[in-house]
């Protein structure tokens, strides 16, 4: 069936599903991969891996593409009165929550928002009011909330995806739904297209809350090169372009200690191939993202980062660009399709092959 | 019971640009009242005729606007300028949906991410911009008009005992109005008046009121209301209104002091019927329509009824039903006692 980029980013949006609590999401891309891969497993913490083999020669290696499927979110701390106090999962702003709708899974799905004093009554209006001073309102007399909802149960913004003009979408959690609807296009186009190497589709758990679900998947697969695909800052009201990436402009391929320098200079060689516009996203440490734990898990991992450009991360209405979306995944795939089955003699450290001549 | 009320408030109705709801109204008052009027400022004025039994003019009012925003102008990326229409806190509105101009746009207003803005306390509404997908300046010049009208884009919502929605100040208001007006006469003809611009400084009422010269003057409001956990160290703020305590009446607010002979009638009125009812706290701020109502020619006597919204101004408030139905109880319990002797000073 041919994929509906929009639909597909819709449904996976729509799942209520933060970190550490990925079910919802996890269903709906099981539903996707699985007629797109040959296999596809849960593991233990949760993460759903989806391999699709490769026409290499045994021993075939591994690429891991890696996008995580937990959004941020909240979670129950307190119930008082009919209300619900909330702590964060993952790196909420509180400050872009407030008058927002949510909805709270208790024993059954509550609609509410976190209340925000009228300016009648607002105390202050010059800044925002502390975590602690925030409450959500499902509406209900206090005795049914103490009965439905629980210290533990999870909140997530009542946000439906909204298309903008243009190839614009505005939802919750496209970070990092869009990187999961980047790899069901690159498995989609690869259904079609041969490719040496087997292909290790990885939803992963917890990134937001330290990429704990990537540690674990990595460790399993012990791919012989891995790809993180994530959202990357938007230009926008607020973030310049010294710090943010143009909209439209195509993916990004980030560079810098995080990630092996000839696979990126393989990845910019493959968008040149198949015609894609990216750009470049200097990261200078810490990519704040799951490609940061595959590097170095077990022996180091030969690793990349594919990001798309997002405006308003973190918060309950982000903005992409569908075609940055669909050419991230064009881009994997054919990235993917052009991997000799020899490719990683081509990561070899140039200083390497001098040494030998030397030695020889 | 709520979908008349689901109606109003999903319509859309900035200060000045009602229309949407006019026609709301006046398709629900169609065959209950006599000499339907729109007023030069845009209100709907019109008499349901009563029993005759007293001669007295009653003007009832419930304002068709509400809180909202309109287009300023345009960035060369494409984003909106905007600025508030009535009492807006502009920390809301960052991570809002909105539907802009009069084709309703989904739009968003955008918030940099936290990574990037820690620290950031407040930002001034015109700092704020609207993102619809355009890019371009003269896409988003080609699309709109600066001076078009922004309003949330809120579903209403049954949460159980309450509803969660937008603009129930004061949809709440006229669809307890348009109940009244469309059950039994009353003793006197009523004078409605579904007013404008009540949140740019009550200009409707003041002009529906000139028009109409009532001898006294209810208003159908909603009223604030933050009954949440307290900070033990702050004032209490419970004590403005308390949600399903009844609908409330004011004694005294920013643009009014309630006619005292009023507040007894309604009062007697709710006892003798045993309707809940609670006083509005004269501690907060906030004026309604009679503010302008009770100054108007030589004066009207005036009293507002009001039912108690948590996070009114904003994308989402919540409201009591029962308060709601309420409102609509007292004051029909009220005007079926309503004569000249109420107003009688002793």
């Amino acid at each position: 069936m041919p994929l509906d980029l929009q639909e597909h980013l819709q449904a996976l949006c729509a799942a209520p599903a933060p970190s550490g609590h990925e079910g919802p999401v996890r269903a709906i891309i099981q539903d996707a991969w699985a007629g797109r891969a040959d296999k596809l497993r849960t593991d233990a913490l949760g993460n759903l891996i989806a391999v699709k083999r490769g026409s290499g020669p045994e021993p075939r290696r591994s690429i891991m593409l890696c996008a995580h499927m937990d959004e941020i979110g909240l979670i129950v701390a307190e119930v008082r009165e009919g209300f619900i106090r909330t702590a964060s999962l993952g790196g909420i702003d509180y400050r872009v929550l407030l008058a927002q709708p949510v909805l709270v899974h208790g024993r059954r799905t509550l609609k509410g928002l976190f209340g925000a004093a009228p300016p009648h009554v607002a105390r202050s209006r010059d800044k925002y009011p502390a975590a602690d001073d925030l409450w959500v309102d499902v509406g209900l007399p206090a005795d049914e909330v103490s009965a439905l909802v629980r210290v533990g149960d999870i909140i997530t913004v009542d946000a439906p995806a909204v298309p903008l003009k243009g190839d614009y979408l505005a939802a919750k959690s496209l970070d990092n739904r869009l990187a999961v609807a980047v790899v069901t296009l690159c498995l989609d186009e690869l259904a079609r297209r041969d490719h040496a190497w087997d292909v290790v589709g990885v939803a992963a758990v917890q990134e937001e809350v330290g990429s704990y679900g990537a540690l674990a998947a990595a460790y399993q697969i012990a791919p012989d090169m891995a790809i993180a695909i994530d959202g990357s800052w938007g230009v926008q009201t607020g973030v310049g372009d010294d710090e943010g990436f143009r909209l439209g402009d195509g993916p990004t391929i980030a560079r810098g200690p995080n990630f092996h320098p000839l696979l990126v200079k393989a990845l910019h060689a493959a968008a040149d191939d198949l015609e894609i516009e990216v750009q470049i996203e200097p990261t200078p440490g810490h990519s704040g993202t799951d490609a940061w734990e595959i590097q170095v898990s077990r022996e180091g991992v030969p690793t990349g980062l594919i990001g798309v450009p997002m405006r308003n991360m973190h918060t309950p209405a982000e903005v992409v660009n569908l075609r940055d979306v669909t050419r991230a995944g064009r881009l994997l795939a054919g990235f993917i399709a052009g991997l000799a089955p020899d490719f990683l003699d081509s990561l070899a450290w140039p200083e390497a092959a001098t040494s030998k001549e030397r030695d020889a | 019971m709520t979908d008349v009320l689901r109606e109003l408030c999903e319509a859309g109705g900035i200060s000045g640009d009602e229309g949407e709801v006019r026609a709301l109204i006046l398709k629900h008052l169609e065959g209950h009242v006599e000499d339907v009027r729109i007023d030069a400022l845009g209100s709907v004025l019109a008499v349901k005729r009563g029993t005759g039994t007293t001669g007295l003019r009653v003007m009832a009012a419930a304002h068709m606007d509400e809180v909202g925003m309109m287009v300023m102008g345009f960035d060369s990326d494409g984003t909106i300028r905007f600025s508030a229409v009535g009492g807006l806190d502009a920390r809301i509105l960052p991570g809002t949906r909105v539907l802009v101009g009069p084709d309703r746009i989904p739009g968003v207003i955008g918030w940099p991410p936290v990574h990037l803005n820690r620290g950031q306390e407040t930002m001034p509404i015109d700092r704020l911009r609207i993102d619809i997908g355009l890019t371009k300046r003269e896409a988003a010049q080609k699309a709109l008009t600066p001076g078009d009208p922004i309003i949330f884009a809120s579903a209403f919502e049954v949460l159980g005992p309450t509803v969660r929605g937008k603009a129930l100040d004061d949809r709440a208001g006229c669809a307890s109005l348009l109940k009244l007006v469309q059950g039994d006469p009353f003793p006197f003809d009523l004078h409605v008046a579904f007013t404008v611009q009540e949140e740019v400084g009550l200009r409707g009422a003041r002009a529906a009121a000139g028009r109409i010269r009532p001898d006294v003057a209810f208003v159908l409001e909603t009223t604030a209301c933050h009954d949440l956990p307290q900070d033990p160290d702050e004032p209490d703020q419970t004590t403005i209104t308390r949600l399903g305590g009844g609908p409330a009446i004011t004694v005294v607010d920013r643009s009014m002091v309630s006619d005292p002979r009023l507040v007894r009638h309604l009062v007697r009125s709710a006892e003798a019927a045993g309707i809940p009812h609670q006083f509005r706290s004269p501690q907060h701020a906030g004026g309604t329509d009679a503010g302008a109502i009770h100054r108007a020619g030589a004066g009207v006597p005036s009293a507002v009824v009001a039912n108690p919204c948590r996070y009114l101004h904003g994308p989402y408030a919540i409201m009591s039903i029962a308060d709601w139905e309420n409102q609509a109880a007292l004051l029909r319990a009220a005007w079926q006692t309503l004569d000249e002797n109420v107003l009688t000073r002793r």
